[in-house]
């Protein structure tokens, strides 16, 4: 039986649309199965990527507000009726989430923002920034795994957290220290879960710009540990992670040559084989390295 | 006796900057070192974090010259665990915004290989020009 489509607000971002594109695909098909719909907001633009430190940087802010008046939008439009805004990266879900926050608390900085803003409406800060994974956990026991068709027996997956969905502690959606919101996902398609300490050790994030060798360092130590605790394949839900865990195993071998490659998907592209989507809708990559346990 | 550490009064300019740009205060920091252990890049800097937070408490604008400031990536680790409730990431960002804002960068884009760029995740260049750029 199909269930009754529930529709949210969908924030892509830049990487979901390009090099990620992946992701998306997945996780719009895993949603429908599960019925949510994720609506994308019109007229969206950049996050902003990572939240401004620094006290004195309102300007920096400005772009994640405007998305949320795009929520408001929707709602006025009568598009969705729900004031939750899903996001799948874990860059725009922590910069997106900390700027609502800190205007919601600061209703003087939602002022000077909203003045600068001037041909725009109001953010009455009415807005709650979510990860997809929330929404997953909110589910009804049983919801994800009802819905399996090829479970994922057999196959242990190391799931990854990285920084932005679990710090700082305001803005995490699991315990920072000791997360298991991703697990528990790779549990109900059956898959075996393998827990490491380094699954939240950052993958040294946008450092991979200009330090390719230090980032590929943070990698091996990541990828070597889930691998000795017998990961055959590594889980994230953040573009960025999934690149340095990726496309950095080259610079890996380079520094480690008898690092083994080990494949890194989305999770949901990994709920996507699950049930028992095809090919087009798991967004594996022509070059990616995929078990063949999952090719059956 | 007591040891005295004095701080004459240009110092004293650098952490009230600092302070006031990070919006945390720093003289809480009490050296246990919770970040230095705690941070993944702390292998490749030239100071600990817990270094970092003493030079501008010391108000030692050298600090300034250290790589760590530009190799602390905003993961986070050291927020939450430092039992002063300090934001060490905000530090460093402060850190940073001192020289960025004088328009002076610290990666040059131009120059990173062709085949870098097509490749790199766009999420990954523009939080390093956020981060390495003014």
């Amino acid at each position: 039986m199909e269930p009754d489509i529930h529709k949210f607000p969908y924030y892509p971002g830049c990487t979901l649309k390009t090099t990620a594109r992946n992701f998306e695909v997945s996780a719009l098909a895993c949603a429908k199965k599960l019925g949510i719909e994720l609506v994308e907001l019109p007229r969206w633009n950049c996050c902003g990527t990572v939240f401004s430190l620094t006290d004195d940087d309102l300007i920096h802010h400005v772009a994640a507000v405007r998305n949320l008046i795009r929520v408001q939008e929707m709602n006025r439009d009568g598009m969705v009726e729900e004031n939750r805004l899903v996001t799948l990266c874990s860059m725009c879900f922590n910069t997106l989430k900390r700027v609502n926050l800190l205007v919601k608390e600061n209703p003087e900085n939602l002022e000077k923002i909203n003045n600068f803003m001037y041909l725009e409406d109001d953010y009455e800060g009415n807005v709650e920034v979510i990860h997809f994974l929330e929404l997953l956990r909110e589910l009804d026991p049983g919801a994800i795994s009802q819905r399996v068709e090829r479970p994922l027996t057999g196959l242990r997956v190391a799931p990854y957290y990285g920084c932005l969905m679990l710090r700082p502690r305001e803005v995490g959606i699991d315990d920072p220290e000791d997360p298991t919101i991703q697990g528990a996902i790779l549990a109900a398609v059956g898959a075996e879960v393998i827990y490491n300490s380094y699954m939240k050790v950052c993958c040294g994030s946008y450092q991979t710009v200009n330090d390719k060798s230090a980032v590929a360092r943070l990698v091996y130590d990541i990828l070597s540990h889930a691998q000795a605790d017998g990961a055959q394949a590594i889980v994230t839900s953040c573009p960025l992670c999934a690149y340095n865990l990726d496309s950095r195993q080259k610079e890996v071998r380079e520094i480690y040559p008898d690092f083994e490659q080990i494949p890194v998907f989305y999770f949901t592209q990994l709920m996507a084989v699950a049930f028992g989507f095809g090919a087009d809708l798991c967004g594996f990559d022509p070059n990616q390295l995929v078990p063949e346990h999952l090719l059956k | 006796m007591a040891n005295r550490l004095m701080i004459s009064t240009g110092n004293e300019e650098f952490l009230e900057r600092i302070s006031e740009m990070s919006g945390q205060i720093i003289t809480l920091c009490e050296q246990c070192g919770v970040c230095s252990g705690s941070c993944p890049m702390v292998s490749e800097m030239d100071i600990t974090p817990s270094q970092m937070m003493r030079m501008v408490q010391l108000g030692q604008s050298e600090v300034l010259r250290a790589k760590t400031i530009w190799l602390c990536a905003s993961c986070f680790t050291c927020t939450v665990r430092c039992p002063r409730g300090l934001d060490l990431s905000k530090v460093a960002e402060a850190l940073r915004q001192v020289i960025l804002r004088q328009a002076v960068d610290h990666i040059d884009i131009k120059a990173l290989p062709r085949d870098e760029l097509v490749e790199l995740p766009q999420i990954a260049l523009v939080a390093g020009m956020r981060k390495f750029t003014g």
